[in-house]
Protein backbone atom coordinates (compact mmCIF):
# COMPACT_ATOMS: atom_id res chain seq x y z
CA UNK A 1 0.00 0.00 0.00
CA UNK A 2 1.07 3.58 -1.02
CA UNK A 3 2.12 5.73 2.25
CA UNK A 4 0.95 8.96 2.12
CA UNK A 5 2.75 12.11 3.13
CA UNK A 6 1.81 14.94 5.13
CA UNK A 7 3.89 18.39 5.49
CA UNK A 8 3.45 20.10 8.97
CA UNK A 9 6.79 21.67 9.01
CA UNK A 10 6.60 25.16 10.33
CA UNK A 11 3.76 24.62 12.70
CA UNK A 12 3.69 24.56 16.09
CA UNK A 13 1.94 22.18 18.01
CA UNK A 14 -1.54 21.51 18.23
CA UNK A 15 -1.60 22.16 14.70
CA UNK A 16 0.94 18.95 13.55
CA UNK A 17 -1.62 17.05 15.61
CA UNK A 18 -4.40 18.81 14.39
CA UNK A 19 -3.50 17.87 10.40
CA UNK A 20 -3.07 14.39 11.49
CA UNK A 21 -6.10 13.92 13.01
CA UNK A 22 -7.90 15.19 9.36
CA UNK A 23 -5.31 13.31 7.62
CA UNK A 24 -6.50 10.42 8.84
CA UNK A 25 -10.02 10.94 8.81
CA UNK A 26 -10.05 10.34 5.07
CA UNK A 27 -7.48 7.09 5.15
CA UNK A 28 -8.48 4.01 5.68
CA UNK A 29 -7.35 1.32 8.44
CA UNK A 30 -3.93 0.12 7.45
CA UNK A 31 -3.06 3.06 5.25
CA UNK A 32 0.41 4.40 5.70
CA UNK A 33 0.95 8.10 7.00
CA UNK A 34 4.28 9.74 6.97
CA UNK A 35 3.94 12.96 8.58
CA UNK A 36 7.04 16.03 8.58
CA UNK A 37 7.29 18.22 10.46
CA UNK A 38 9.36 20.56 12.52
CA UNK A 39 7.92 21.00 16.13
CA UNK A 40 9.78 18.83 18.75
CA UNK A 41 6.75 18.95 20.34
CA UNK A 42 4.80 16.75 17.96
CA UNK A 43 7.85 13.84 18.82
CA UNK A 44 5.36 13.53 22.30
CA UNK A 45 2.08 14.97 20.69
CA UNK A 46 1.62 12.67 18.07
CA UNK A 47 2.54 9.40 18.94
CA UNK A 48 -0.01 10.42 22.26
CA UNK A 49 -2.54 11.29 20.02
CA UNK A 50 -2.33 7.60 17.84
CA UNK A 51 -2.07 5.67 21.70
CA UNK A 52 -5.45 7.50 22.38
CA UNK A 53 -7.49 6.88 18.77
CA UNK A 54 -5.51 3.14 18.29
CA UNK A 55 -3.14 4.37 15.25
CA UNK A 56 0.29 2.41 15.81
CA UNK A 57 3.39 4.38 15.32
CA UNK A 58 5.90 2.52 13.35
CA UNK A 59 8.63 4.96 13.25
CA UNK A 60 9.85 8.40 14.54
CA UNK A 61 13.27 9.83 12.54
CA UNK A 62 14.67 12.94 13.73
CA UNK A 63 17.33 14.37 11.81
CA UNK A 64 18.54 18.27 13.15
CA UNK A 65 15.27 20.03 13.04
CA UNK A 66 12.99 17.92 10.73
CA UNK A 67 10.87 15.00 12.23
CA UNK A 68 9.30 12.44 9.93
CA UNK A 69 6.57 9.95 11.88
CA UNK A 70 5.28 7.19 10.28
CA UNK A 71 2.02 5.74 11.42
CA UNK A 72 -0.22 3.20 10.52
CA UNK A 73 -3.93 4.07 10.60
CA UNK A 74 -6.20 1.79 13.08
CA UNK A 75 -9.66 0.25 12.52
CA UNK A 76 -12.07 2.04 13.33
CA UNK B 1 -10.84 15.77 33.70
CA UNK B 2 -12.73 15.36 36.94
CA UNK B 3 -15.93 16.19 35.27
CA UNK B 4 -15.30 13.49 32.75
CA UNK B 5 -14.28 11.03 35.65
CA UNK B 6 -17.10 11.79 37.15
CA UNK B 7 -19.50 10.88 34.31
CA UNK B 8 -17.55 7.93 33.16
CA UNK B 9 -17.65 6.49 36.12
CA UNK B 10 -21.48 6.38 35.56
CA UNK B 11 -20.59 3.62 33.23
CA UNK B 12 -21.26 6.21 30.24
CA UNK B 13 -18.76 6.75 27.22
CA UNK B 14 -16.61 9.91 26.97
CA UNK B 15 -14.78 11.75 24.62
CA UNK B 16 -12.63 14.99 24.69
CA UNK B 17 -12.90 18.22 22.47
CA UNK B 18 -10.37 20.52 22.85
CA UNK B 19 -10.34 24.17 20.76
CA UNK B 20 -7.53 25.38 19.29
CA UNK B 21 -7.42 29.18 19.41
CA UNK B 22 -4.27 30.40 18.80
CA UNK B 23 -3.66 31.56 22.28
CA UNK B 24 -4.23 28.46 23.89
CA UNK B 25 -1.32 28.10 26.84
CA UNK B 26 0.67 24.92 25.06
CA UNK B 27 3.61 23.57 24.40
CA UNK B 28 5.10 24.83 22.48
CA UNK B 29 6.33 27.92 24.54
CA UNK B 30 8.08 26.22 26.54
CA UNK B 31 9.92 24.12 23.04
CA UNK B 32 10.71 27.59 22.45
CA UNK B 33 12.38 29.04 25.46
CA UNK B 34 15.33 27.16 26.47
CA UNK B 35 14.96 27.81 30.11
CA UNK B 36 11.46 25.81 29.97
CA UNK B 37 12.91 22.59 28.57
CA UNK B 38 13.03 20.25 31.52
CA UNK B 39 9.36 21.05 31.92
CA UNK B 40 7.73 18.21 29.85
CA UNK B 41 6.78 19.25 26.46
CA UNK B 42 3.30 17.36 26.70
CA UNK B 43 0.35 18.58 25.29
CA UNK B 44 -1.91 18.65 28.36
CA UNK B 45 -5.33 18.05 26.55
CA UNK B 46 -4.04 15.26 25.01
CA UNK B 47 -1.93 13.89 28.16
CA UNK B 48 -5.60 14.11 30.47
CA UNK B 49 -7.64 12.14 27.60
CA UNK B 50 -4.76 9.17 27.72
CA UNK B 51 -4.99 9.03 31.71
CA UNK B 52 -8.80 9.38 31.53
CA UNK B 53 -8.52 6.61 28.31
CA UNK B 54 -10.84 8.69 26.45
CA UNK B 55 -10.27 10.24 22.64
CA UNK B 56 -10.08 13.76 22.61
CA UNK B 57 -10.77 15.50 19.36
CA UNK B 58 -8.61 18.54 18.76
CA UNK B 59 -10.29 21.59 17.15
CA UNK B 60 -9.17 24.28 15.06
CA UNK B 61 -11.07 26.96 15.71
CA UNK B 62 -8.56 29.95 15.17
CA UNK B 63 -10.44 31.51 11.80
CA UNK B 64 -14.28 31.52 13.98
CA UNK B 65 -12.06 32.81 17.27
CA UNK B 66 -11.29 36.14 15.85
CA UNK B 67 -14.41 37.07 16.33
CA UNK B 68 -14.83 36.15 19.73
CA UNK B 69 -11.84 37.67 20.66
CA UNK B 70 -12.31 41.35 18.34
CA UNK B 71 -16.26 41.61 19.70
CA UNK B 72 -16.94 40.15 22.53
CA UNK B 73 -20.57 41.02 23.32
CA UNK B 74 -20.16 40.09 27.05
CA UNK B 75 -16.74 42.26 27.48
CA UNK B 76 -13.30 42.05 28.62
CA UNK B 77 -11.91 39.76 31.88
CA UNK B 78 -9.27 41.59 33.89
CA UNK B 79 -6.95 41.80 31.12
CA UNK B 80 -8.23 41.14 27.08
CA UNK B 81 -9.85 37.68 27.90
CA UNK B 82 -13.17 37.20 26.83
CA UNK B 83 -13.92 34.16 29.10
CA UNK B 84 -17.85 34.77 28.73
CA UNK B 85 -18.22 34.75 25.11
CA UNK B 86 -15.46 31.98 25.04
CA UNK B 87 -17.12 29.51 26.75
CA UNK B 88 -20.54 30.44 24.77
CA UNK B 89 -18.57 29.95 21.72
CA UNK B 90 -16.81 26.79 23.15
CA UNK B 91 -20.38 25.21 24.20
CA UNK B 92 -21.79 26.09 20.67
CA UNK B 93 -19.17 24.55 18.73
CA UNK B 94 -19.22 21.54 21.29
CA UNK B 95 -22.92 21.37 20.72
CA UNK B 96 -22.58 21.35 16.48
CA UNK B 97 -19.86 18.65 17.39
CA UNK B 98 -22.40 16.25 19.35
CA UNK B 99 -25.01 16.50 16.59
CA UNK B 100 -22.66 15.44 14.17
CA UNK B 101 -21.22 12.99 15.61
CA UNK B 102 -24.41 11.58 17.47
CA UNK B 103 -23.50 11.93 20.96
CA UNK B 104 -26.09 13.00 23.54
CA UNK B 105 -25.25 15.34 25.41
CA UNK B 106 -22.34 17.93 26.57
CA UNK B 107 -20.25 17.80 29.93
CA UNK B 108 -18.03 21.01 31.24
CA UNK B 109 -15.92 21.13 34.31
CA UNK B 110 -17.43 24.32 35.48
CA UNK B 111 -17.92 25.21 39.01
CA UNK B 112 -20.53 28.11 40.23
CA UNK B 113 -18.01 30.60 41.86
CA UNK B 114 -14.58 28.97 40.51
CA UNK B 115 -13.96 31.96 37.82
CA UNK B 116 -14.88 35.67 39.34
CA UNK B 117 -16.79 36.69 35.71
CA UNK B 118 -17.57 33.06 33.19
CA UNK B 119 -18.21 30.86 36.18
CA UNK B 120 -20.96 33.13 38.72
CA UNK B 121 -24.22 31.70 39.22
CA UNK B 122 -26.07 33.85 36.90
CA UNK B 123 -23.43 33.72 34.03
CA UNK B 124 -23.54 29.70 33.99
CA UNK B 125 -26.69 29.69 32.46
CA UNK B 126 -25.95 32.30 30.36
CA UNK B 127 -23.40 30.04 28.56
CA UNK B 128 -26.04 27.24 28.46
CA UNK B 129 -28.55 29.57 26.94
CA UNK B 130 -26.53 31.54 23.99
CA UNK B 131 -24.50 28.42 23.23
CA UNK B 132 -27.77 26.89 21.91
CA UNK B 133 -26.97 23.68 24.18
CA UNK B 134 -29.66 24.55 26.60
CA UNK B 135 -30.13 21.66 29.27
CA UNK B 136 -28.15 19.16 26.97
CA UNK B 137 -25.17 21.02 28.93
CA UNK B 138 -24.13 18.92 32.19
CA UNK B 139 -21.70 20.56 34.95
CA UNK B 140 -21.14 17.44 36.87
CA UNK B 141 -19.27 19.00 39.36
CA UNK B 142 -21.80 21.62 40.62
CA UNK B 143 -25.02 20.22 39.45
CA UNK B 144 -26.49 19.49 42.18
CA UNK B 145 -26.68 22.99 42.88
CA UNK B 146 -28.48 24.06 39.18
CA UNK B 147 -31.58 22.77 38.27
CA UNK B 148 -31.66 19.34 37.07
CA UNK B 149 -30.56 19.16 33.08
CA UNK B 150 -32.44 16.61 30.49
CA UNK B 151 -29.87 14.25 31.33
CA UNK B 152 -30.58 13.96 34.79
CA UNK B 153 -34.41 14.27 34.34
CA UNK B 154 -34.11 11.40 31.75
CA UNK B 155 -31.96 8.87 33.67
CA UNK B 156 -29.46 9.12 31.41
CA UNK B 157 -27.03 10.32 34.31
CA UNK B 158 -28.04 9.92 38.24
CA UNK B 159 -27.92 12.95 39.90
CA UNK B 160 -27.30 11.55 43.32
CA UNK B 161 -23.73 11.04 42.12
CA UNK B 162 -23.18 14.33 40.65
CA UNK B 163 -21.62 16.74 42.82
CA UNK B 164 -22.13 20.29 44.63
CA UNK B 165 -19.16 22.23 44.56
CA UNK B 166 -18.87 25.74 44.31
CA UNK B 167 -16.58 28.66 45.50
CA UNK B 168 -13.54 29.43 44.70
CA UNK B 169 -11.70 26.79 47.04
CA UNK B 170 -9.95 23.76 44.90
CA UNK B 171 -10.08 21.32 48.21
CA UNK B 172 -13.09 19.36 46.90
CA UNK B 173 -11.73 19.22 43.86
CA UNK B 174 -8.23 17.95 45.21
CA UNK B 175 -10.13 15.16 47.27
CA UNK B 176 -12.05 13.48 44.72
CA UNK B 177 -9.19 13.47 42.73
CA UNK B 178 -7.53 11.42 45.44
CA UNK B 179 -10.48 9.52 45.15
CA UNK B 180 -10.00 8.59 41.81
CA UNK B 181 -6.29 7.93 42.37
CA UNK B 182 -5.80 10.79 39.94
CA UNK B 183 -2.03 12.39 41.32
CA UNK B 184 -0.49 14.59 39.12
CA UNK B 185 -4.17 16.62 39.05
CA UNK B 186 -3.22 20.26 38.66
CA UNK B 187 -5.56 22.70 36.48
CA UNK B 188 -4.35 26.34 35.64
CA UNK B 189 -5.95 28.68 38.30
CA UNK B 190 -5.07 31.34 36.50
CA UNK B 191 -7.14 30.28 33.08
CA UNK B 192 -6.51 28.40 30.22
CA UNK B 193 -4.97 30.95 27.48
CA UNK B 194 -2.65 33.98 27.15
CA UNK B 195 -5.39 36.15 27.10
CA UNK B 196 -5.55 36.43 30.85
CA UNK B 197 -2.18 37.25 30.82
CA UNK B 198 -1.61 41.04 31.40
CA UNK B 199 1.68 41.11 29.47
CA UNK B 200 0.30 39.23 26.47
CA UNK B 201 -2.50 41.53 26.95
CA UNK B 202 -1.00 44.78 26.66
CA UNK B 203 1.43 43.34 23.36
CA UNK B 204 -1.88 42.47 21.40
CA UNK B 205 -3.65 45.86 22.76
CA UNK B 206 0.19 47.76 21.66
CA UNK B 207 -0.74 45.53 17.88
CA UNK B 208 -4.35 46.28 17.56
CA UNK B 209 -3.74 50.14 18.34
CA UNK B 210 -0.43 50.63 16.32
CA UNK B 211 -2.29 48.69 13.36
CA UNK B 212 -5.45 50.61 13.60
CA UNK B 213 -7.74 47.59 13.59
CA UNK B 214 -8.48 44.24 15.94
CA UNK B 215 -7.75 42.52 12.79
CA UNK B 216 -4.69 39.76 13.82
CA UNK B 217 -3.07 36.51 12.03
CA UNK B 218 -1.93 33.43 13.88
CA UNK B 219 1.49 34.08 13.10
CA UNK B 220 0.57 37.73 14.84
CA UNK B 221 -0.21 36.24 17.92
CA UNK B 222 2.22 33.74 18.32
CA UNK B 223 4.89 36.30 17.83
CA UNK B 224 3.63 37.96 20.59
CA UNK B 225 4.21 35.11 22.74
CA UNK B 226 8.29 35.63 21.83
CA UNK B 227 10.73 37.58 22.71
CA UNK B 228 11.21 41.40 24.21
CA UNK B 229 8.88 43.77 22.63
CA UNK B 230 10.09 46.84 21.90
CA UNK B 231 8.57 50.02 20.11
CA UNK B 232 10.17 53.45 19.99
CA UNK B 233 7.46 54.99 18.13
CA UNK B 234 4.48 54.41 16.87
CA UNK B 235 5.78 52.86 13.17
CA UNK B 236 7.48 50.41 14.38
CA UNK B 237 8.22 48.08 17.23
CA UNK B 238 11.46 45.49 17.15
CA UNK B 239 11.07 41.87 18.38
CA UNK B 240 14.22 40.91 19.86
CA UNK B 241 15.22 37.46 21.15
CA UNK B 242 16.07 36.81 24.22
CA UNK B 243 18.12 33.53 24.07
CA UNK B 244 19.25 30.30 21.40
CA UNK B 245 15.59 29.25 21.80
CA UNK B 246 13.55 31.94 20.94
CA UNK B 247 16.33 32.94 18.32
CA UNK B 248 15.39 29.62 16.42
CA UNK B 249 11.56 30.51 16.73
CA UNK B 250 12.26 34.01 15.33
CA UNK B 251 14.63 32.58 12.45
CA UNK B 252 11.52 31.29 10.88
CA UNK B 253 10.36 34.36 10.35
CA UNK B 254 12.83 36.56 9.01
CA UNK B 255 11.83 36.57 5.50
CA UNK B 256 8.75 38.34 6.43
CA UNK B 257 10.67 41.22 8.57
CA UNK B 258 13.74 43.57 8.19
CA UNK B 259 15.83 41.96 10.61
CA UNK B 260 18.98 42.54 12.38
CA UNK B 261 21.87 41.00 13.93
CA UNK B 262 24.79 41.38 15.46
CA UNK B 263 27.92 40.51 13.54
CA UNK B 264 30.60 41.53 15.21
CA UNK B 265 29.65 39.94 18.89
CA UNK B 266 27.30 36.85 19.60
CA UNK B 267 23.41 38.98 20.05
CA UNK B 268 20.15 38.07 19.49
CA UNK B 269 17.98 37.74 16.29
CA UNK B 270 15.92 41.08 15.80
CA UNK B 271 12.89 41.29 13.71
CA UNK B 272 11.44 44.92 13.11
CA UNK B 273 7.95 45.36 12.54
CA UNK B 274 6.38 48.20 10.84
CA UNK B 275 7.67 51.01 8.25
CA UNK B 276 10.57 52.13 10.33
CA UNK B 277 12.88 55.14 8.32
CA UNK B 278 16.78 55.56 8.04
CA UNK B 279 17.27 56.74 11.12
CA UNK B 280 14.67 54.54 13.34
CA UNK B 281 17.01 51.32 11.21
CA UNK B 282 19.76 52.75 13.26
CA UNK B 283 18.35 52.99 16.62
CA UNK B 284 17.31 49.46 16.13
CA UNK B 285 20.66 48.60 15.47
CA UNK B 286 21.40 50.27 18.80
CA UNK B 287 19.26 48.76 20.13
CA UNK B 288 20.20 45.02 18.92
CA UNK B 289 23.97 45.85 19.98
CA UNK B 290 22.47 46.72 23.15
CA UNK B 291 21.30 43.16 23.64
CA UNK B 292 24.35 41.61 22.53
CA UNK B 293 27.51 40.52 24.24
CA UNK B 294 29.21 43.69 22.92
CA UNK B 295 26.60 45.63 24.85
CA UNK B 296 29.58 47.32 26.69
CA UNK B 297 32.15 47.57 23.35
CA UNK B 298 32.43 51.44 21.95
CA UNK B 299 31.14 49.99 18.76
CA UNK B 300 29.37 46.63 17.38
CA UNK B 301 29.00 46.03 13.79
CA UNK B 302 25.18 44.93 12.97
CA UNK B 303 24.29 43.13 9.59
CA UNK B 304 20.64 44.72 8.49
CA UNK B 305 18.49 42.61 5.93
CA UNK B 306 15.81 44.16 4.44
CA UNK B 307 13.02 42.15 3.32
CA UNK B 308 14.08 42.29 -0.66
CA UNK B 309 17.52 43.69 -1.51
CA UNK B 310 21.06 43.16 0.13
CA UNK B 311 22.55 43.08 3.54
CA UNK B 312 24.58 45.82 4.75
CA UNK B 313 26.27 46.81 7.74
CA UNK B 314 26.08 49.36 9.74
CA UNK B 315 28.56 49.69 12.61
CA UNK B 316 26.90 51.74 15.69
CA UNK B 317 27.57 51.79 19.80
CA UNK B 318 25.22 50.43 22.05
CA UNK B 319 22.35 52.14 22.91
CA UNK B 320 22.95 52.94 26.56
CA UNK B 321 20.44 51.39 28.91
CA UNK B 322 19.61 54.84 30.35
CA UNK B 323 18.46 55.98 26.69
CA UNK B 324 15.89 53.03 26.30
CA UNK B 325 12.66 54.06 28.18
CA UNK B 326 10.53 51.90 30.14
CA UNK B 327 7.72 53.21 28.19
CA UNK B 328 8.96 51.60 24.95
CA UNK B 329 9.09 48.41 26.29
CA UNK B 330 5.11 46.60 25.51
S1 LIG C 1 -9.01 31.86 29.81
FE1 LIG C 1 -10.18 30.16 28.92
S2 LIG C 1 -12.30 30.88 28.91
FE2 LIG C 1 -11.00 32.68 29.18
S3 LIG C 1 -10.66 33.45 27.13
FE3 LIG C 1 -8.96 32.09 27.59
S4 LIG C 1 -9.59 30.08 26.76
FE4 LIG C 1 -11.42 31.36 26.92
Amino acid sequence: MNAHDLDARHLLCPLPVIRTQDAVKNLAPGAILRVHCTDPGAIHDIPAWCRIHGHEVLDIQQEGRDIRITLRVGSD
Amino acid sequence: MLAAKVIQEQGIHVEGINFYTGFCVEGHTHAIRRKDRARPKRNNALWVAEQLGIRLHIVDVIEEYKQVLTDPKHGYGANLNPCLDCKIFMVRKAYEWIREHGFDFIITGEVIGQRPKSQRADTLPVVAKESGAGDLLLRPLCAKNLPPTRPEREGWVDREKLYDFSGRTRKPQMALAARFGIRDYAQPAGGCCFLTDPQYSRKLADLWQARGTRAYELDDILLLKVGRHIRPAPHFKLIVGREEGENNFLEGYRKRFLHLRTRSHPGPLVLVDGTPGEADIELAARIAARYSQGRTAPEVEVEVVPREGEPRRLRVPPLPPHELPESWVI
